[in-house]
């Protein structure tokens, strides 16, 4: 692995035994794990190429011991790594060697449903799927549906900005949330936001919202809960090429149209699918799109018939049509099982996850698969269509010598690739680790300091999740300071912050 | 004082901050001066951003606008509508409401002001769609943030910052919107002769059914109007679910759309709040609508748009005891219409709590470490 983390610091790895006490003073009982083996599960998060066992876990039941915790590591200088459900796939809750890891998992109740105001106040622990469960009885849910709902938990939502194959039309998670208890690293509780829709003041919760654990602990979220949907319909629809397909796309947001969900697989992802949940995709094609649209019966009639329209004048080779909930479900269960699909025909797979303006995917294809060759590795591509979002799916064998390092450096690749065409690193899951020494290829040293000037407005002492998002960290003195023009000071009656 | 330049690109307005800096003095930044009556008047250099116009990229199929802020609302508008297209957010324009001539909105000053109108219940605020943007800070860099595609998580969302954040934080050079295929048909429902607390209980039965509703607001005295959009078929369908939904709360009236539009406007420009009372702006739960401004509601004159969420409220009360009312309900009140003298009395925004006024602070020093943008006008 070629990852370089903060170098542990020797004079608290050597104080582990007093910080563990510390810790069982906060939080009694079983709430402090310290042994190895127990340990053990903590190692890593989504993205398991990389391992690290922490200092030592605790796991609060309280805000006050959350707060406490923190609070008591801020004034010892102990870095702190949170961590939801540990379904990061970006590594954002990889542990360090001289950080306690801070697990969310015991803060799992829902504490209120309004449906009067549409709303669900609930723990950073109760899972996001969970949240849709409590609330579908009297026909609502919950919006953004990452691919692990029924695992990650809406605390870790909110620090990743999670997104799901419905976002294109409902939103990613900043979208959907409204409020949240949080606390600072010096142990501060804050609330920010709360029922109403606008802040009062700046808006610190749209730059919460997708920190990645770098800037607070949230303790409790406040998010909107939608009336599910009449029902809903999906179209899958081949083609004999990644251009036609791209068109059909293209042509139904033209004619007005945002679909619940618009999924584009290339052949060696649908053929993986195919032979893995056998729902009768068909084999004879490039690209295969399933587009979902939801809303009153009557409306989904109407798009229905508009899309098979756009789809045929796009040189479609096959529409299917789904007449049942059951049919619509095999319509998706390919797609939804692209990724264990794909893991069967290697040992490993690495999931990329960058943004491309949607016009330049066929180039960006062409460009992938000249690659593949170069990097000897398969790709196999999902491709969450509707929004550019794309997951190209690196085939490889870690056991291979070489082939791990060849892999991420094919991923690096892929995702320079979709900063050079108008894209973005990551789309929904995260810069965490993984993508974090890439961040100079989007951002330019003043923008990546900019952002880096927030994070010390929250936790000046560069404690919590160090090693994530900045591929460097500059010491927060060091980004205050100011060329003075003229060898004059800018108003010199003005207080110093 | 010397008169600036006109600034036209970004990098004359990274000289113009440069300057202050030597100077001493501080940035007001001036887009169209629509809402130039909002907050306490205050003295500061004025850094003009009508020179940086005009749109950089506009890809209809890629739902993505990229422009420069000085560029007038109503091009943008315009420009949008000729592709079928609208900007994802409700944009309005505040001159109306503070007495100054319609029209002077720039897209800078929507965003910076996060401006939302009626449909922001159904599709949230300029927060929720301002993908990207340039700007340049008080430190006088020219920064970039955020990105020109519709789906993206990399680095932190200082749009969000960015919305809302009133020329405080930095002067946006650029800005990339996320923009939307305009609705076939609309049609609006009116229920009449309901009390503020039954208006607020259907707007919340209508928001909460399948007929996903655009847009709910309640005029007192008035009516209470439901906005349905989208593909015909669908629209007829949704205002039929209304009807069954609706039905504890009289019968829904199809308003012919010259009455829809006006009542719409209504709410765009507060033509009904008119005068010189103080006007607030309180942003609320909508189940607390009514309990927030219970204290004053017998002198006040209010309209309901966000479906309750957000109460507009032409009053003498006392600005102590009325945010003192909202804040008891989990809301907040802003003063957006006063005069000069009250104006520098009663701070614009509703204060907030101890430790969020002092996160707030360390936020706004991350980007502007000299104050330069505090003009004292908030």
């Amino acid at each position: 692995m070629s990852l370089s983390m903060p170098p542990p610091e020797p004079s608290i790895l050597s104080r582990r035994a007093e910080i563990v006490a510390a810790l069982g003073r906060i939080v009694p009982g079983e709430g402090v794990i310290a042994d190895d083996a127990r340990l053990a599960p903590y190692e890593s998060d989504g993205l398991t190429a990389y391992r690290q066992k922490p200092l030592a876990v605790v796991l609060p039941e309280t805000v006050e011991q959350v707060s406490r915790i923190l609070h008591w590591c801020h004034a010892q200088g102990v870095k702190v790594v949170p961590r939801g459900a540990g379904t990061s796939l970006s590594g954002g809750a990889l542990p360090l060697a001289d950080a306690v890891l801070l697990g969310m998992g015991k803060f799992n109740r829902i504490l209120d449903i309004d449906y009067e105001d549409r709303v669900a106040v609930v723990q950073p622990g109760v899972t996001n799927l969970a949240i849709t469960r409590a609330v579908e009885d009297r026909t609502f849910y919950y919006a953004p549906d990452p691919s692990s709902q029924i695992a990650c938990s809406i605390g870790g939502n909110v620090a990743e900005n999670s997104g799901g194959v419905h976002c294109l039309k409902y939103g990613l998670t900043t979208n959907n949330v409204l409020g949240c208890e949080i606390v600072l690293m010096d142990g501060e509780v804050l609330r920010i936001g709360g029922r109403h829709l606008d802040p009062a003041g700046l808006d610190l919760l749209g730059v919460l919202v997708g920190s990645e654990g770098l800037l607070g602990v949230v303790t409790e979220v406040t998010v909107r809960i939608l009336p599910q949907p009449e029902t809903a319909r999906a179209l899958l629809i081949g083609f004999p090429d990644a251009e036609s397909a791209g068109r059909c796309v293209a042509d139904t947001i033209a004619a007005g149209i945002i679909p619940a969900g618009m999924e584009m697989m290339d052949r060696p992802a649908i053929h993986a699918a195919e032979a893995f949940v056998q729902v009768g995709y068909p084999l004879d094609v490039e690209a295969l799109l399933i587009v979902e649209l939801d809303g009153p019966m009557a409306e989904c009639d109407h798009l229905i018939g508009e899309v098979e329209a756009i789809a045929c004048r796009n040189s479609a080779s096959s529409v299917r049509i789904s007449s049942s909930e059951a049919e619509r479900a095999a319509f998706w269960a390919g797609r939804k099982a692209a990724f264990p699909a794909v893991g069967r025909l290697a040992p490993d797979y690495y999931c990329m996850d960058g943004t491309i303006p949607r016009r330049r995917l066929p180039e960006v294809l062409e460009a992938m698969r000249h690659l593949s060759e170069r990097y000897g590795l398969a790709v196999a591509n999902v491709f969450h269509a509707g929004d550019g979002n794309l997951h190209p799916l690196i085939l490889y064998d870690a056991n291979k010598p070489g082939e791990l390092d060849r892999a991420e450096a094919f991923g690096n690749d892929i995702l320079r690739l979709c900063v050079e065409v108008g894209g973005v690193l990551t789309g929904e899951h995260g810069v965490g680790v993984e993508k974090r020494d890439l961040m100079p290829e989007m951002f330019t040293e003043t923008d990546l300091k900019q952002q880096q000037r927030l994070k010390c407005a929250f936790d000046p002492d560069l404690l919590l999740n160090p090693g994530k998002v900045f591929p460097r960290l500059h010491r927060c003195a060091e980004l205050g300071r100011m060329h003075v023009h003229g060898g004059a000071l800018p108003f010199p009656d003005l207080p110093r912050f | 004082m010397a008169d600036m330049a006109l600034p036209t690109c970004e990098q004359d307005v990274a000289d113009a901050v440069a300057d202050a800096l030597r100077d001493g003095v501080r940035l007001a930044i001036a887009g169209g001066g629509s809402k130039a009556a909002i907050g306490a008047p205050a003295e500061a250099r004025a850094l003009p951003m009508s020179g940086l116009r005009g749109v950089v990229d506009y890809d209809p199929a890629e739902l993505v606008l990229t422009v420069r802020p000085g560029t007038p609302l109503r091009e943008i508008e315009a420009l949008v509508a000729g592709e079928g297209q609208r900007l994802a957010f409700d944009p309005f324009d505040h001159g109306p409401i503070l007495g100054a001539a319609a029209g002077a909105a720039t897209i800078g000053g929507v965003v910076a002001a996060g401006v939302s109108g009626s449909r922001r219940v159904s599709a949230g605020a300029v927060r929720d769609h301002l993908l990207g943007f340039r700007a340049v800070s008080g430190r006088g860099e020219a920064f970039a943030a955020g990105g020109k595609v519709v789906k993206n998580v990399t680095g932190f969302d200082l749009p969000k910052l960015a919305a809302g954040s009133w020329g405080r934080l930095f002067a946006l050079t650029e800005l990339t919107l996320k923009v939307l295929p305009r609705p076939r048909e609309s049609r609006t429902l009116m229920l009449a002769g309901l009390s503020d607390a039954q208006a607020v209980h259907a707007m919340s039965r209508a928001m909460g059914s399948q007929a996903d509703v655009a847009a709910a607001a309640h005029l007192p005295g008035r009516a209470t109007i439901l906005r349905v959009q989208g593909f015909g078929p669908s629209v007829a369908a949704r205002c039929a679910m209304l009807d069954a939904v609706l039905a504890d709360f009289g019968r829904p009236v199809a308003l012919p759309s010259d009455d829809a539009d006006a009542m719409w406007a209504a709410l765009r420009t507060l033509s009904p709040l008119g005068g010189e009372r103080p006007l607030w702006r309180i942003s609320i739960a909508p189940s607390r609508a009514c309990a927030a401004i219970a204290p004053f509601r017998d002198e006040a004159a209010c309209l309901f748009d966000w479906a309750g969420g957000l109460i507009w409220a032409a009053t003498q009360a006392e600005p102590g005891a009325l945010r003192a009312a909202v804040s008891a309900a989990g809301g907040h009140a802003m003063l957006v219409r006063a005069d000069a003298r009250m104006r520098a009395a009663v701070p614009a925004f509703h204060p907030p709590a101890g430790g969020m006024a002092a996160l707030e602070t360390r936020v706004r020093r991350a980007f502007d470490p000299m104050s330069l943008f505090e003009t004292g006008r908030f």
